[in-house]
């Protein structure tokens, strides 16, 4: 199993993220640098991590959405390979038209920095098939701008299809309908604001975030 | 040639800091402002000759996100 983890300036999370690849698959992730116009064509697996690409310059991720290699990102993707976007990610992600929507400055105004509780609104995707429908699980929350926003038509096509994958379970960030975590149309990439890369290991308080990482190992594996 | 790019937030898209900026106006004792919404302004020193077709592609792929911005073109002589 290939995963690949992209590396931006100002990426802060992609050295926590690799570790979780590779506890999950047993073997190293490729780290990718930003200017990176190929990806290995048998990757299975692709990380975009949290942090601050491009010191967040024009808009969040809106830099980092053009670089070269999110063009191979967008046709791995395509491909099938499995796209885990986190935090700052998951603003690339949108940025880049791989999921829809964007994120906006928190409603309050304020960088949010704590353990959040979520309900996880699909289990059945291939990220979060180790969850129970409608389990409460936490995982830390560290962003400034994390407000998903969607249109309405939107909104209502992403609940109706299931791609809503994780819901917070308490006021976090103004969210629409307290939106989380999304899944794109063919339920491959899921782009997601709280970190689950941050909870593993018992060291870390809390595991919530480990069966996240196991489930996207099963996943691959039953498609292989 | 020059052109100005105004980046807006749409109508109806929550705009922290403009409402910071209202509060911190009306606590310096200017009464009356309804509303703020702050935007971006951005200068483009171009090539003469550079087309109206490729500015407002310049805005359309990077400069405005078209899900929560507007963007207006001002070009300078």
């Amino acid at each position: 199993m290939k995963s690949a983890v992209i590396v931006f300036p100002g990426s802060n999370c992609d050295r926590d993220l690799a570790v979780a690849f590779e506890a999950a698959t047993g073997s190293k992730p490729e780290m990718i640098w930003h200017r990176d116009t190929d990806l290995p064509d048998d990757i299975d697996l692709i990380g975009v991590p949290g942090g601050f690409s491009y010191g967040d310059y024009l808009r969040s991720g809106a830099m980092a959405a053009r670089s070269p290699v999110m063009q191979a990102v967008a046709k791995a993707a395509d491909r099938g390979a499995f796209v885990l976007g986190i935090c700052n990610g998951f603003q690339v992600l949108t940025e880049s038209g791989l999921l829809p929507g964007a994120l906006l400055r928190n409603a309050g105004g304020h960088f949010v920095c704590r353990d959040v509780a979520l309900t996880v609104e699909n289990a059945q995707s291939a990220f979060t098939s180790l969850y129970d429908a409608g389990e409460a699980i936490t995982y830390p929350v560290a962003h400034h701008d994390g407000n998903y926003f969607a249109d309405d038509a939107t909104l209502d096509r992403l609940e109706g299809e299931g791609r809503v994958a994780l819901r917070y379970a308490e006021s976090v960030n103004g969210s629409a309908r307290n939106i989380a975590g999304i899944l794109n149309d063919a339920g491959n990439v899921l782009g997601m604001m709280p970190h689950p890369e941050r909870v593993i290991e018992a060291a870390h308080g809390k595991t919530d975030g480990q069966r996240l990482f196991k489930g996207i190992v099963e996943g691959l594996l039953a498609r292989a | 040639m020059k052109a100005r790019i105004f980046v807006t937030l749409k109508g109806g898209v929550l705009d922290p800091q403009g409402r910071a900026i209202q509060h911190a106006l009306s606590g310096l004792g200017f009464d009356g402002v309804n509303d703020v919404r702050a935007g971006k302004l951005i200068e483009l020193d171009l090539a003469d000759g550079t087309s109206d077709e490729d500015i407002d592609a310049m805005c359309r792929k990077l400069l405005a996100n078209t899900v929560i911005e507007n963007y207006r073109i001002e070009k300078v002589a």
